[in-house]
């Protein structure tokens, strides 16, 4: 059972409340880091002092909050209205379990039974505004007491390992996370590298924006956990990456051209190390790379990333082998990275 | 007895309907401490006979409460890029908008697989697709393993449970699966350790009855073969909640619901009215104006006919992974049972004949 995936998909960081998530992080790094901080923002900055031999600053990021639910208002029945944080398919919540504010409690997402729906009804979507999340309160006064307007809410989903893959929620992005902290648990590198936990990815790369600003680094790569559409399907899709065939690198999506440099570095490096990878197929989507690369006057930077299915739903999927690629493969790249590759002539 | 932890077995144990072996085996060990002998028939119902203080030949009761649930079975498997995935199809009233992002359990031949519903998400579906629930076709069930080990392990027909565990809400309510009906099972459970330390002249069949959720197959076989005199089938009624507070819905922890209707006979809800009044317990009256969509269907009319009386347990969205009902309410559907039951005499059936023939307000 891998511990540290399993510690960090089923701690909580909805958007904007990554507390949890940031201390337990903090506890697993700081024996492995020279030094760290907290930003404004809440993202957690750490430096790994390097040996010298290359005069980089390399920035290693990882957003480690979830998309989830904000508490919008109590009802008179005692349940609670919400809006969703981050991005969301209404269709992903019917049926599900969350945990509520700080104290966790449990709150579940129901709906009018399916006996007493017409089929116009049944073959409708229910609109999230239409929802309530249930804690079993019987009143609004009840409900007030236990919960207070914008708490957050999470899934829940214990880790679980299925042979090759693994079930959890908020992969994207703890798995990202779980690979920058193994990437802090090495020897130093070459040069310093700063990892950067980052906050608030999932409601438009907040987090990543100030960090990168205030690190000022020379190079950037960004660890992540990109939506897998794997699955059977009569149409070929695009984006897509498929579990199990290796890290996840991207050249394109909406937001960023990937630097071409780091992208051939990083392929490079794959294959003389024999690590699996493959080519995400350009597409929609987007990650820290889009606010980090034109950040000050622009920073080279990359993105590697563990394939996930069922992204944005309770229960995600990841293949184990990838993981443990990505990890390898940018470990490998960080330690080929040379000024060089970098400079503009 | 801690009703969340014999909810908690109860619900946690998988029985789609048609595959009761596990729920059944489970409610037998619940059962046993009262249970003067167990009998289970050629369709699996699950039947705890509990013998009574009088003489032979003496009067019968039978419990009615299903134990199967709503599930998935195994249509179809499917290949891509050599990983294998289930299509899967729906057993009982499964409500589809509830599938994705569920866990499930998939009943393989030597083993149980842990399975998740996905579905590629809108942008990649065609465009008539994208603003309706997702349908069977849409849906997979992964195991997350590769084809080869998929095919050795899970075929077509293959049983698919819920997987949910049992948890605690605010305010003495509980969350989760099966609680439709494992929360009459617990009823009975409850009813039947009332019984325990009172005396009962009657026998008591106490039946887990199966297939409740595709054609009511337990109810018609188990009344048949025990030919009771009397029988109260147990089941779940729509709670009052977010999405539901029309009439025919009923409140949490207000009592357990009686029903009147066609599918059972006045006498036994009068009857049943009483012990509650007697015990001053809350309950409301339902009504149900055809079939009850119960077991009550069922027994009613076994044989010659059977005086049928039906409670139900108020329970917050029915045939979802997060049914929920207060406990309070299983606890007094148990004690109300177990008193009325307590209290049948010789004169019992007949005064409830008598009744056919009297006026009201006689």
């Amino acid at each position: 059972m891998n511990e540290l995936l399993k510690n960090l998909t089923e701690a909580v960081g909805v958007s904007g409340e990554e507390k949890e998530v940031r201390l337990l992080i903090r506890d697993l790094i700081a024996d492995h880091v020279d030094e760290w901080h907290v930003d404004a923002m809440g993202n957690l900055i750490a430096l790994k002092k390097g040996t010298g031999a290359v005069d980089l600053r390399v920035m290693v990021d990882a957003h480690m909050d979830e998309v989830g639910l904000i508490v919008t208002d109590y009802d008179s029945n005692g349940t609670l209205k919400f809006s969703g944080v981050g991005g969301f398919d209404d269709r992903a919540l019917l049926g599900k379990v969350v945990q509520v504010g700080p104290k966790k409690l449990t709150g579940v997402i129901g709906a009018r039974p399916i006996h007493l729906l017409n089929a116009t009804q049944r073959s409708t979507i229910t609109k999230m505004d239409a929802m309530r999340i249930d804690i079993g309160a019987k009143n609004k006064d009840a409900a007030s007491g236990k919960v207070n307007i914008g708490d957050r809410a999470a899934f829940v989903t214990e880790y679980e390992e299925l042979g090759p893959t693994a079930v959890g929620k908020a992969f994207d992005n703890r798995a990202g996370c779980a690979a920058l902290i193994e990437l802090l648990r090495e020897r130093p590198y070459p040069f310093d590298l700063i990892a950067t936990f980052t906050v608030q990815e999932e409601v438009g790369l907040r987090g990543a924006t100030t960090a990168a600003y205030g690190v000022k680094p020379d190079v950037a790569l960004i660890l992540e956990c990109t939506p897998a559409y794997d699955l059977p399907n009569k149409d070929d899709v695009s984006p897509n990456v498929a579990l199990g065939k290796g890290p996840s690198i991207y050249v394109m999506d909406s937001g960023t051209m990937q630097d071409p440099r780091l992208v051939s570095l990083i392929t490079q490096t794959a294959a003389d190390n024999d690590i699996p990878c493959q080519i995400r197929r350009p597409g929609g989507g987007g990650t820290n790379t889009a606010v980090i690369q034109r950040v000050r006057g622009a920073i080279p930077a990359a993105t590697i990333a563990v394939p996930g299915r069922y992204a944005h739903t309770p229960a995600m999927m990841i293949n184990l082998d990838d993981y443990a690629n990505v990890v390898k493969l940018a470990k490998a790249t960080l330690l080929n990275l040379t000024m060089d590759i970098v400079k503009r002539n | 007895m801690d009703t969340f932890k014999l909810l908690q077995t109860l619900t946690e144990v998988p029985g789609p309907s048609g595959n009761e072996q596990a729920i059944a085996n489970a409610v037998e060990e619940w059962w046993q401490p009262y249970a003067t002998h167990f009998v289970r028939d050629r369709v699996g119902n699950l039947m705890a006979v509990k013998e009574g203080s009088g003489e032979a030949p003496r009067r019968s009761i039978l419990l009615a409460a299903h134990m199967d649930e709503i599930a998935l079975m195994v249509h179809q498997i499917v290949s891509h890029n050599d990983n294998g995935f289930l299509r899967v199809t729906n057993v009982g009233g499964v409500d589809i908008r509830h599938l994705y992002g569920q866990m499930v359990v998939v009943h393989g031949k030597n083993k149980n697989f842990t399975g998740v519903l996905g579905s590629l998400p809108k942008t990649m579906l065609p465009p008539e697709k994208r603003n309706k629930p997702f349908g069977y076709e849409d849906l997979v069930v992964d195991v997350g393993l590769p084809l080869s080990e998929v095919e050795a392990e899970i075929s077509v027909g293959d049983f698919i449970s819920f997987r949910q565990p049992l948890r605690k809400l605010q305010n003495g309510r509980v969350a989760g699966k099966a609680l439709d009906n494992r929360a009459s099972i617990a009823a009975v459970t409850i009813c039947l350790d009332y019984l325990s330390q009172r005396t009962h002249s009657w026998d008591v069949v106490a039946v887990a009855t199966v297939q409740e959720e595709t054609r009511l197959l337990g109810a018609f076989t188990s009344a048949h073969s025990q030919q009771p005199d009397l029988a109260i089938a147990i089941d779940v009624t729509f709670g009052k909640g977010p999405g539901a507070s029309d009439t025919g819905t009923f409140e949490l922890d207000s009592g357990p619901s009686l029903d009147l209707g066609p599918n059972v006979h006045t006498g036994m809800y009068k009857a049943l009215k009483k012990t509650a009044e007697s015990l001053e317990m809350s309950i409301s009256t339902g009504t149900h104006n055809r079939a009850s969509g119960t077991d009550a269907f069922g027994v009613q009319v076994a044989r010659s006919g059977i005086p049928t009386g039906l409670i139900s347990i108020p329970l917050r969205y029915m045939h979802t992974m997060v049914e929920s009902v207060a406990l309070k309410d299983v606890e007094r559907c148990g004690r109300l049972m177990g008193e009325f039951i307590a209290n049948l005499d010789d004169e019992f059936l007949g005064k409830l004949a008598a009744g056919m023939m009297e006026k009201d307000g006689d």
